[in-house]
C-alpha cells in the first residue's frame, strides 16, 4: 500500500496503481476521455493533466504511476490551465453540432467541455473535415469528423474483441479512425464501440436520430438472448423500447454487451408481431376477443382430454419464455392430466433423464472463468454461442490460461487456443475417452503422444481446471456420454465442469419443472410419436426443435395447435389458435441465468396491441379448465410459488452417473455439423432488421472440407442440393478447410434449412 | 382647531379643486392611449407574438430537430418528432405548438441553434373552435414565410445583444 495526497486528501492505494485509479477511488474527479478502467492506458487525450508536486510540468493523471507521498492537484491553477489549453485544442476540430449528433446530451466531450471549455473559440480557420465511413448496419461511423482520436475503440476491437477491425491510419492533422480497406465491423461485440466512443463519432445506426437522451425513460430488465444474465438497461419513449444499454456488473457482463442483446430490441417492434388472439376457422384466420380464443383453445383441450386421453397432448416451450411463464406452463399440462412437457427442442439425447442428479449449469460462477488457468471447452461455438463468455476467456488466456478445444469446426476464436482436436461429431466421444484415458496416464508421470495427449498434458498441469460443454455438445447425440466423459476429465484434474447454457432461462426450466419426468414424453419423443394436440409456448417449430422435418409433420398431423407467441410466425400455417403474448420487455418475470443467478425483472412497456404476458394468459386457460391452483395475481407470487422451498445452488449440479461410455461406431456419408447461427436464436433475434443484415446473419451455406467438395466434383461458390430424411434445399457450397473430412457444415434453425432433418446425421450433398 | 380646518377645507371646495386640476393637467398633456385598431402601440423587436418556423433564403427549413425547444419548453406545449430525411440530415416529421398552453416566455426562441423557432409581432390571431390554437408545422411555416423580412429585421437589431 502507498499513501499520496491528492487535493490535500490522504489516499492509501495499491503499488502500481495510477494517479486516475487513486482519485477514483477517493471519488475524486478527474476530466478524463481517453482513459477508460477496462481498456489498456494510451495516454492520448491529455485531458486527465494534473500538477503533481515537485514535477516541473502537469502530468496525465491516466499514465502516471502513484508514488509513496506524491502529492497531486487536480484542481490546482496549473491543472486547471492545462486542462483548459487540451479542450481548446480539443475543440479546434470538434465541428458544433451538437444539437443534430445522438451523442448530444450523453457526451462526455460535451459534458467536459461545460467545465473546461472556453466560451468563445479562438480558432477561426477551417476546420477539418473526415469523411464518414460505412462499416456495417450496427455502427454509425458516417460524422467521423467528431471524432478527437482516444482510440478506445481501436483498443477495444484489439484487447477484448480479439480482432483490430477499427486502426487509425495517417499522422497529425489527417489521423482518422477507419476499418482495413473499408470493410465492415463485424465483430458480436462491436456494438461496445458506441458505449467507448465519448463522443458522436460512433453512434448506434438503428438509433439514429430516433430521440435524444433526456428524452428516455430507463427501466432495468435482464438479457432474454443468452445464457448470461446480462443487466439491460431498456430506453424507451412513448412505450416503445427504443435503444438498449448494459448495466455494469463485474460478475456478470462487466461493462459490455453483445450485439445480440444490444440490437435484438429492433424485433420487438416488428410488424410480424401479433397483436390480436386468432383462431382458424374453415382454413382461414380470424382475428377474434380474447374470450373467443380461450374458450376455443379449452374446448379443444377438454374435447381430446376426455375422448383420446390426456397423454395425446403435448407442450413444448421454449427457454426464452420466463420463469413463471414455464412453471404455469407445466403446472397446466400436469393439471389437465398430461405430463408431455419439454423445453429442451434442440437436445437430441434424452437418456441423461434420471442420471442427471440436478439441473445442468455452468458449474461455477461466471467470474471464476476469469480465475481458470487451464480450460477444456467441448462443442461450443463459443464466439457465436456465448459472445461475452468468449470474451472473459479471452481475457483469462491474455493472462496466461490455456484454452483447449474439443470440437467439430475450426472456428477463430480470436484468442491463442494451446491444443485442439477437431474431429467429425461422430468421433468426439472417443477424443474426450482418449484425453481421459491420457490424462490418467499422466497422473502416473508417463506421457503419450498425439492431440488428446497434449490437451490431456496442459489439463494436468494446471491447478484450476476448467471444463465447459457448449450447446453443440449438449445438442449431440451422444450427450450423456460427452458429459459423463467431461465429469470424468474435471475429476482426475481437480477441476470443474459445468453447461454453457444455451438459452436465457435453461436453468430456470429444469428448476420449474418443465421436463417430462418419468410418465411423459420428451420433446423428441413428442414429435416422433405425433400427438393429437400441441401447447407451443414461444415455440417456432421449424426453427426451434432439432428435426424440423419430424417438427412440422407432426405439427400438420395434430388436431389442434394452440400456439403462444409474439409473432405471426410460420405456425399461421399448422396453428388453429393463435395467442398473442408479450415478449420479455413487456411483461414481468424471472430468468435464472447459467451460473443459477435469480434475476427478475419487470415490463419495461405495455404489451403491444391485445398481446398479454404468457403467464396470465396461462392462468385463464387454467381457470377456464377449473384447474386448481390457477389464481395468481401476480407474476411475483407466481415466481414465489414456483421458487417456494427450492434452494437453488442445491438443485444445481452437473454430476451424472450410470452412463456408460462407448465410442460410437465410424458414420458411413457425410455428417451434418450444425449450429444454430448467432442471430437465429430466438423469436425477438429473428426478426431484428439491423442483425439480420450483418455478415454473421448471411445465408447458410453449405460448408465442406475442400478435398470433400473435391471428391464430389463440386466448386465453391456453386449452387448444391442438400438433402436429409425427406427433405432437400438447394444452398451455395463453399469449402472450409479447417473443417474436419467427412463432414458438412449446415446451419440449424434458419428458415433456409428448416426442410432438412436432424441437427446431427448423415446428409448428402450433389451437385442441384 | 383641527375641526375647524376641516370646515373650512370643506366650505371651500378646496379638494374638489384640487381634483379637478389633475383631471385639468391630463386634459392637455400628449396622449398616450391609442385608438386601436385604427392607431397601434409601437412594438419592441423582442416583441413575444405568434410563433413561427423559419427558413433559409434558399427555401430549406432551418429547424434540424435537436429537441432543445421541447426540453425547454415549461408549459410543455411543443411536440416533436425527428427523423432521418431521404437525403440524410436530421428534420422534424411534426413540429406543433398548441397556443392555448404556451406562455410566451421565449425559451424557445433562446433555445433555439438555427433561429428556426422564433416568436414574430403578431398578436392579432384566434380560433373559433379549441383545436384552432394548435399549431402544426406547416401552419408555423406559413407564418414565418409571410412574416420574414421582419422577422430577419428583428433578429437583426437584436444580433448585437446576443
Amino acid at each position: 500500500m502507498i499513501n499520496i495526497e491528492i487535493d490535500g486528501k490522504q489516499i492509501q492505494t495499491e503499488n502500481g496503481a495510477t494517479v486516475m485509479e487513486a482519485a477514483q477511488q477517493a471519488g475524486i474527479t478527474i476530466p478524463h476521455l481517453c482513459y477508460h478502467k477496462k481498456l489498456s492506458i494510451a495516454g492520448n487525450c491529455r485531458m486527465c493533466m494534473v500538477q503533481v508536486e515537485k514535477a516541473p510540468k502537469p502530468l496525465p493523471a491516466c499514465a502516471t504511476p502513484v508514488v509513496e507521498g506524491m502529492k497531486v492537484f487536480t484542481h490546482s491553477e496549473q491543472a486547471v490551465k492545462a486542462q483548459q489549453g487540451v479542450m481548446e485544442f480539443l475543440l479546434v476540430n470538434h465541428p458544433l453540432d451538437c444539437p443534430i449528433c445522438d451523442q448530444g446530451g450523453e457526451c462526455m466531450l460535451q459534458d467536459i467541455s461545460v467545465g473546461y471549455g472556453g466560451v468563445h473559440s479562438r480558432y477561426h480557420e477551417e476546420k477539418r473535415v473526415v469523411l464518414g465511413k460505412d462499416i456495417g448496419p450496427l455502427v454509425a461511423a458516417e460524422e467521423m469528423s467528431r471524432c478527437i482520436n482516444c482510440t478506445r475503440c481501436v483498443r477495444f476491437g484489439q484487447e477484448i474483441a480479439g480482432q483490430m477491425e477499427l486502426g487509425q491510419a495517417f499522422r497529425g492533422e489527417h489521423a482518422e479512425i477507419m476499418s482495413f480497406v473499408s470493410g465492415t465491423v463485424n465483430s458480436e461485440l462491436s456494438g461496445n464501440m458506441i458505449d467507448l466512443c465519448p463522443v458522436g463519432a460512433l453512434t448506434s445506426k438503428p438509433f439514429r436520430y430516433k430521440a435524444r437522451s433526456w428524452e428516455l425513460s430507463r427501466r432495468r430488465s435482464i438479457s432474454a438472448h443468452d445464457s448470461l444474465g446480462s443487466g439491460l438497461a431498456v430506453h424507451t419513449m412513448n412505450n416503445r423500447v427504443l435503444r438498449v444499454l448494459p448495466i455494469e456488473n463485474d460478475d456478470i457482463n462487466e461493462c459490455w454487451l453483445s450485439d445480440k442483446d444490444r440490437f435484438a430490441y429492433e424485433g420487438l417492434n416488428s410488424a410480424e408481431r401479433l397483436t390480436t388472439p386468432m383462431i382458424k376457422q374453415d382454413g382461414k384466420w380470424q382475428e377474434v376477443e380474447w374470450q373467443v380464443a380461450l374458450e376455443y383453445a379449452t374446448n379443444g383441450l377438454r374435447h381430446i382430454a376426455n375422448g383420446m386421453g390426456a397423454e395425446q397432448i403435448g407442450a413444448l416451450a421454449t427457454a426464452y419464455s420466463t420463469l413463471e411463464e414455464l412453471y404455469l406452463l407445466q403446472k397446466f399440462m400436469r393439471g389437465i392430466g398430461s405430463q408431455n412437457v419439454d423445453f429442451r427442442l434442440r437436445q437430441s439425447d434424452f437418456s441423461v433423464d434420471g442420471k442427471q442428479q440436478g439441473a445442468p449449469w455452468l458449474g461455477m460462477p461466471i467470474a471464476d472463468i476469469s480465475k481458470a488457468d487451464r480450460l477444456l471447452i467441448v462443442g461450443s461455438f463459443l464466439r457465436k454461442d456465448h459472445p461475452l463468455l468468449a470474451a472473459r476467456i479471452r481475457q483469462a488466456v491474455k493472462k496466461g490460461a490455456q484454452a483447449n478445444i474439443i470440437h467439430s469446426t475450426d472456428d477463430d476464436l480470436l484468442m491463442k487456443v494451446a491444443n485442439k482436436a477437431i474431429v467429425a461429431p461422430d468421433a468426439l466421444v472417443e477424443v474426450l475417452m482418449q484425453v481421459s484415458k491420457a490424462l490418467a496416464v499422466e497422473k502416473q508421470g508417463q506421457s503419450a503422444s498425439g492431440e488428446a495427449a497434449s490437451i490431456a498434458k496442459s489439463l494436468a498441469s494446471g491447478e484450476r481446471v476448467v471444463v465447459l460443454l457448449g450447446n453443440f455438445a449438449q445438442q449431440h447425440p451422444q450427450a450423456a456420454q460427452l458429459q459423463a466423459l467431461a465429469q470424468q476429465i474435471a475429476a482426475l484434474c481437480k477441476g470443474k465442469f459445468g453447461f454453457l447454457g444455451e438459452a436465457a432461462n435453461s436453468v430456470g426450466a429444469y428448476l420449474a419443472q418443465v421436463t417430462p419426468g418419468a410418465k411423459g414424453l420428451n420433446a423428441a419423443s413428442m414429435l416422433a410419436t405425433p400427438r393429437k394436440v400441441y401447447v407451443l409456448l414461444n415455440v417456432e417449430a421449424e426453427l426451434d426443435c432439432a428435426n424440423p422435418q419430424q417438427a412440422i409433420a407432426a405439427m400438420q398431423a395434430a388436431d389442434l395447435v394452440i400456439a403462444m407467441s409474439a409473432y405471426k410466425n410460420h405456425a399461421m400455417e399448422y396453428a388453429d389458435v393463435l395467442l398473442p403474448i408479450a415478449p420479455f420487455t413487456e411483461t414481468s418475470g424471472t430468468f435464472i441465468s447459467t451460473e443459477g443467478r435469480v434475476q427478475s425483472f419487470k415490463g419495461a412497456v405495455k404489451p403491444q396491441g391485445e398481446a398479454r404476458p404468457a403467464w396470465k394468459v396461462l392462468r385463464v386457460l387454467g381457470n377456464l379448465l377449473k384447474l386448481d391452483g390457477f389464481d395468481q395475481d401476480t407474476s411475483e407470487a407466481v415466481r414465489d410459488e414456483a421458487m417456494n422451498g427450492v434452494d437453488v445452488a442445491a438443485k444445481l449440479n452437473n454430476a451424472i452417473d450410470g452412463v456408460e461410455v462407448q465410442a460410437a461406431p465410424s458414420a458411413s456419408g457425410l455428417q451434418r455439423v450444425s449450429e444454430v447461427p448467432i442471430y437465429a436464436t430466438d423469436a425477438v433475434v429473428r426478426r431484428s432488421a439491423p442483425l439480420q443484415a450483418t455478415a454473421d446473419a448471411a445465408p447458410p451455406r453449405a460448408w465442406l472440407h475442400s478435398d470433400e467438395l473435391k471428391k464430389l466434383g463440386l466448386q465453391a461458390g456453386e449452387s448444391v442440393k442438400i438433402s436429409q430424411g425427406q427433405g432437400s434445399v438447394k444452398l451455395l457450397a463453399a469449402a472450409d478447410d479447417k473443417l474436419p473430412k467427412g463432414v458438412a457444415r449446415i446451419a440449424a434453425g434458419h428458415a433456409a434449412t428448416a426442410a432438412l432433418g436432424a441437427m446431427f446425421g448423415t446428409i448428402t450433398v450433389e451437385r442441384a | 382647531m383641527k375641526n375647524l380646518i376641516d370646515f373650512f377645507k370643506s366650505f371651500l371646495l378646496l379638494e374638489l379643486l384640487k381634483g379637478m386640476s389633475v383631471t385639468g393637467s391630463y386634459l392637455f398633456a400628449r396622449h398616450i392611449t391609442v385608438e386601436y385598431p385604427e392607431e397601434k402601440t409601437p412594438q419592441s423587436f423582442r416583441f413575444r407574438g405568434l410563433h413561427a418556423q423559419r427558413r433559409y433564403p434558399n427555401g430549406e427549413e432551418r429547424c434540424i430537430g435537436c429537441k432543445l425547444c421541447e426540453a425547454v419548453c415549461p408549459a410543455l406545449a411543443i411536440k416533436i418528432e425527428v427523423a432521418e430525411r431521404a437525403d440524410g440530415s436530421r428534420r422534424t416529421t411534426q413540429y406543433d405548438i398548441d397556443l392555448t398552453k404556451c406562455i410566451f416566455c421565449g425559451f424557445c426562441e433562446e433555445s433555439c441553434p438555427v433561429d428556426a423557432i422564433v416568436e414574430t409581432r403578431v398578436f392579432e390571431y384566434h380560433g373559433e373552435n379549441r383545436g384552432d390554437l394548435y399549431y402544426t408545422k406547416s401552419m408555423l411555416l406559413a407564418v414565418g414565410e409571410k412574416h420574414e423580412a421582419q422577422i430577419a429585421k428583428d433578429r437583426a437589431a437584436d444580433a448585437k445583444y446576443r
